[in-house]
């Protein structure tokens, strides 16, 4: 053997020279491969950042409105002509034309119905609204003026962010050079300001940017989680408690574990074909409503809830349920009395995980119709609604400058609510983790 | 029975490694204590001592594997042939070239046999084309002895033969990119007697060409392969001596404790 | 919400079953718990389950029973002159009485049949709805006298009550199969009848897709074309792109975590990179369509290229984007499955940290992260809103990134977003679209989830 050795004529690598050559060229590819990982983790998480900045640099704006102010005259002859102080009177009253008139006073000298016309565009149409409001939570402002913060409309709201220059040509602006001297000899009086609305988080969808707001998205995505909730919770926990506990190891188990691991990896949109095909054709559920969006949600999410609760049942040690079986407790007590308290916790995470995929989900809504123009806020799980995702699609597609800001803010109160959700199943996780 | 005890000289001439104050840290915990040690060239020197005593975290040392782990500290000086390797300027690649090991459980890659022994020579550049790299596998092959048994399975897996086998194909592995220095952590820990006494008649061959140091549980195993045995107890070296001396006749009341069984 | 009120009252009705029952054990033994076979609550449960279950599933099999039952009553009552059109208007007339009887806008003149129709239809719906409160309520009520009747103390209460239990633990574990079911059978019903209107060479080989069927015949382009190759490279030209961004990405960024970084630093990137997979994909849409497209656009006309405005690029990178943290976290489990002797094996023989990871850990990861591969292109295949949102609509025979493509869901949802009319094939197409997309995606995934099963088995 040893003669065999004495064979190898080759000297011990680590001292030649050659060897210190390689050597340097072998530390420098080390280092270069270290620096591709650092790289390519640079990248994923700038690529994030510039996400998140984007989304808030261009939505933060929205919380804040263009308003103008103008001393209203809620004259009787137009709200309440015939002095009945019936609320059903006044409600119908011209507001339109008292917010016009508003405008009108302001600037006497313009003349002639296309310059009104074009001075009258500089306020939302939905101002209105604004003084009918008023009107109703105090009918004693009839007969009175009163100084009135009127909105301003959605083109002279983004001139005011700066979203719409100035200095581009008339004709590539949607608000002419008139307009702009009108509000800038305005502004000089303080009478136009830009300040934190409510309106955005308090009414529905609507055709006008500066009316739009995300209230009914919410109310809708919040009936949707109920449905889905209320469906997948029990569905999932029962299925991760029989296949964990109680079922036999056969094939059928079997199809079903495969059959679950496929599921959970189905395109969302195959969902909402299915949603589509079964509950509106074949059932002949109501199009656009929170119920079947919740059911098809809630199939989506079956998957991650029961591999979530089949884990935290697996977690619970062998040891606590031989122990309530050796007192003579019966297998399903043993579930309900000591497994499935335990397995809670990891449950609820999961749960809660899955709560925040369904809820930015958007593809498989869109095949249920819950994609529609929907202005009302929706009562219930059986009325039309659209969810927040889904207005997030909608309000990106419309053309207009101002829905950009709007759906940049709409995202922020997205990321909001599942920055929220996850951070509390985080909290659980660490609240309640537990090492056997 | 005192007059035996050798002296230890300050830094043994002939030592290949040479340990001085070298302390292990895990975290807060110490798992070495202050051990001094001279290893020979072209001796077999086995680490002995009950399980958690520190001779496989010793051992790590030397090749500087401890490093992949975290927590690990290495305070004290360990030297082979003069040169601190835990230097600055100690390329531990380099270190590990000329210090191989071979591992508890054999831990051949999931390659075929041929590319398990010659990972090592084609990542070192040892060789400039396909016959010398068949050479030089053949020929560790040959020496740790398992060629004629798979000679005509190169291409196949290497976690696809026999334990034994696999922790010879390790070795094979590590004698190919011929090291000054074999480290073997418990090398037979996981085989079965026959396998065993291959692995033992591998070892004393080796004795030879390259300085071995091996870890072992196995009193006899020692006793039957090493010159030179350490005995650990708690971290600490107890008594390191002629491996006939301890087994005869110990200096430490602790060693004769162990060896005769009772304790460990 | 009165079926709401329904429900409400017969799970009040079986909580006070819940009580009696247990009242009643207790009574049967005066007040000696040990002389009965089981708990008393238990006998509460017997009572409460045989008065909720048998009401409850007589509500849910009235409510699948009983508009089909009303419409043919209803249709039963026609004139003849109605009831012999041709099925497709007669679907039209059925929609018209419907709406008629819920008040609803007509699509046409509503005569004396029709609104006597709907009157009927009014009344009979009212009058089921009325017969299912009282059979539900008294269906409760039976059950409950009845299994109180059966109380005894021998009876054996818990067995019945945990058998029962056990019967819905199994229907539930069943639902996801049956999810399955309905996604095959819908899938497949509806395509085979877009097959019977477009074969399935034209419609796998076709290479000309335009859907809009006219709405008079004499229209230009009238029969729609369906070819679907267009698509299939839409698809595939995205789902490239997407890969080549998420795969060396996700990959060196689970190297680097797993073999490089500290502690610390994984704590931070983890998570981070986690985010990543939390954004919904409506946001990564909006991204795409409102910054990237723009972005590349206008880095393409600067250097003299002609850039598509959705161009396949711009998708392309934001899902490859999307896609990171699927590949990362995918890839980093299974190179952590990789045994740690085996990285010791290659230091020991001096291996540099990248040498091991690329000779040793990825080949040995190699089966892992293909499978991983896999999972993350039938992400991309199925992935919905960024196409939507940053690609085209137009079926464009293309590889060139900078132009637009449409994709297999993009026109699934525009085929089913909006007006639709059933039966007409571009309807249908929609789900001939999902029956291939769900086929592909779902052999991708069998093949990965094997791969991956069998990783395990090699290392466990």
């Amino acid at each position: 053997m040893a003669d065999i050795a004495r064979d190898m004529d080759i000297s011990s690598p680590g001292r030649s020279e050659s060897y210190e050559l390689r050597l340097k060229r072998r530390n420098a590819t080390e280092r270069r491969f270290r620096m591709y990982g650092v790289i390519a983790i640079t990248l994923a998480i700038s690529a994030l950042a510039v996400l998140l900045i984007t989304i808030v640099s261009k939505g933060s704006s929205a919380f804040t409105q263009a308003h103008i102010l103008a001393e209203v005259f809620f004259d009787p002859a137009e709200i309440d002509p015939d002095g009945t102080g019936d609320m059903k009177v006044i409600a119908k009253g011209n507001y339109a034309l008292l917010a016009k008139r508003s405008l009108y006073d302001l600037f006497p000298e313009v003349e002639g119905r296309r310059d009104k016309r074009a001075l009258t565009r500089i306020m939302s149409s939905g101002t209105d609204l604004q003084l009918r409001d008023m009107v109703l939570d105090d009918p004693s402002l009839i007969g009175t003026t009163q100084p009135v913060w009127l909105l301003a409309s959605d083109d002279v709201d983004m001139l005011w962010k700066g979203h719409i220059s100035r200095d581009v040509p008339e004709s590539d602006r949607p608000i002419s050079d008139q307009q702009v001297a009108w509000l800038d000899q305005l502004a000089e009086q303080g009478q136009v300001d830009r300040f934190f609305s409510t309106r955005f988080f308090s009414s529905g969808d609507s055709r006008e940017p500066e009316l739009a707001g995300i209230w009914g998205a919410v109310v809708g995505s919040f009936w949707t989680m109920m449905v889905c909730l209320l469906l997948t919770v029990p569905v999932g926990v029962m299925s991760a408690i029989y296949l964990e506990e109680f079922a036999p190891k056969n094939r059928w188990t079997d199809l079903v574990e495969v059959n679950i691991n496929n599921l959970a990896a189905v395109p969302s949109i195959v969902f909402g074909l299915l949603g589509l095909a079964v509950f509106l054709n074949f059932f002949g559920f109501p199009r656009s409503a929170p119920l079947v969006g919740g059911m098809v949600l809630a199939l989506m999410t079956l998957p991650t809830i029961i591999i979530a609760g089949r884990a935290a049942i697996k977690a619970v040690p062998p040891s606590i349920r031989e122990a309530a079986l050796g007192v003579g407790a019966s297998k399903m007590q043993v579930v309900l009395h000591h497994v499935l308290p335990l397995a809670m916790p990891g449950m609820m995470t999961g749960t809660i995980i899955g709560m925040a995929q369904a809820l930015g989900e958007t593809a498989p809504l869109l095949m249920i119709g819950m994609v529609a123009f929907i202005v009302d806020i929706p009562g219930g799980p059986l009325d039309a609604a659209t969810a927040l995702p889904v207005q997030i699609y909608i309000w990106a597609d419309s053309p207009e400058r101002a829905f950009v800001e709007k759906t940049s803010a709409a995202i922020m109160i997205l990321l909001g609510f599942l920055i929220t959700m996850n951070a509390v199943a985080v909290f659980l996780r660490k609240r309640f983790e537990r090492r056997w | 029975m005192a007059a035996v005890e050798m002296e230890q000289p300050e830094e043994a001439l002939d030592a290949k490694i040479t340990g001085r104050g070298v302390n292990v840290f895990y975290g807060p915990k110490q798992a070495i204590f202050d051990v001094d040690i001279d290893i020979k060239e072209h001796q077999v020197t086995a680490f002995i001592g009950p399980s958690g005593c520190g001779k496989s975290t010793f051992l790590r040392c030397l090749n500087r594997m401890n490093d992949t782990i975290d927590i690990c500290r290495v305070e004290g000086d360990i030297r082979i042939e003069g040169h601190d390797i835990y230097g600055k300027s100690v390329d531990v690649v380099q270190l590990r070239t000329r210090v191989g090991m071979v591992f508890q459980k054999p831990n051949p890659f999931p390659k075929s046999i041929y590319e398990n022994v010659a990972y090592g020579p084609r990542i070192h550049g040892m060789v400039q084309n396909k016959a010398a790299l068949d050479e030089v596998v053949e020929k560790s092959l040959i020496r740790a002895g398992l060629f004629d048994e798979i000679k005509d399975r190169l291409d196949q897996p290497g976690t696809g033969i026999s334990g034994g086998q696999q922790q010879r194909l390790c070795i094979a592995r590590a004698i190919a990119i011929n090291p000054e220095v074999i480290l073997m952590d418990e090398p037979c820990s996981a085989l079965d007697p026959i396998a065993t006494a291959k692995i033992e008649e591998l070892i004393d061959d080796l004795r030879a060409q390259y300085t071995i140091v091996i870890v072992t549980h196995n009193m006899q195993q020692a006793a039957r392969v090493s010159q030179k045995t350490a005995f650990f107890h708690l971290g600490e070296l107890v008594e390191f001596d002629d491996t006939e001396q301890i087994f005869t006749n110990p200096s430490e009341e602790r060693t004769q404790d162990y060896i005769t069984g009772r304790f460990g | 919400m009165t079926l709401t009120f329904l429900i409400l009252v017969l799970i009040g009705l079986s909580a006070l079953g819940f009580y009696i029952g247990r009242g009643r054990a207790l009574n049967t033994v005066s007040g000696r718990v040990g002389d009965l076979h089981s708990l008393p609550s238990h006998y509460g449960f017997y009572v409460a389950l045989w008065c909720g279950i048998p009401s409850l599933l007589i509500v849910a099999a009235w409510l699948i029973l009983q508009p089909q039952l009303v419409e043919a009553l209803v249709i039963a009552d026609l004139p003849s002159a109605y009831r012999n059109l041709p099925a497709s208007e007669f679907g039209l007339l059925l929609n018209d009485i419907r709406n008629l009887a819920s008040g609803n806008v007509v699509s046409r003149e509503a005569d004396e049949a029709l609104l006597a129709a709907a009157a009927r239809l009014n009344r009979a719906h009212a009058i089921g709805s009325g017969a299912m409160w009282v059979v539900a309520i008294a269906a409760g009520i039976a059950g409950l006298t009845l299994a109180r009747r059966w109380i005894a103390p021998q009876l054996r209460a818990r067995n019945s009550v945990e058998r029962t239990l056990l019967i819905i633990l199994v229907i539930s574990s069943t639902i996801a199969i049956l999810t399955t079911v309905g996604i095959v059978l819908s899938l497949a019903f509806e395509s085979v009848r877009f097959f019977a209107k477009v074969p399935l060479n034209e419609f796998l080989f076709g290479i000309q897709w335009s859907p809009q069927t006219a709405i008079r015949s004499d229209q230009v382009g009238a029969s729609g074309s369906f070819g679907a190759i267009p698509l299939f490279t839409g698809t595939l030209l995205i789902t490239l792109i997407a890969m080549l961004v998420a795969v060396p990405i996700g990959l060196m960024s689970a190297i680097y975590l797993s073999e490089y970084a500290v502690p610390r630093v994984r704590a931070v990137v983890k998570p981070l990179l986690e985010i990543l997979a939390g954004v919904p994909t409506v946001v990564y849409g909006f991204f795409a369509a409102i910054t990237v497209a723009p972005f590349i656009r206008g880095t393409g006309e600067s250097l003299g290229l002609d850039v598509a405005s959705e161009s396949a690029l711009a998708a392309g990178l934001v899902m490859g984007l999307m896609i990171i943290p699927f590949v990362s976290s995918l890839s980093d489990d299974v190179i952590s499955a990789v045994p740690q002797s085996l990285r010791e094996g290659s230091y020991g023989l001096g291996a540099t940290q990248s040498e091991t990871i690329k000779r040793v850990i990825l080949p040995a990861a190699l089966p892992g992260i293909i499978a991983a591969v896999l999972l993350a292109v039938s992400r991309a295949i199925g992935e919905t809103m960024i196409v939507v949102m940053a690609a085209g609509l137009a079926a464009n025979l293309t590889a060139n990134p900078l132009e637009a493509v449409t994709t297999v869901t993009v026109q699934i949802v525009t085929l089913l977003v909006g007006d639709q009319e059933f039966d007409s094939a571009k309807t249908l197409a929609a789900f001939a679209l999902g029956l291939v997309l769900f086929l592909i995606t779902l052999s991708l995934n069998v093949v990965a989830l094997r791969v991956v099963r069998r990783y395990r088995e090699i290392y466990e």
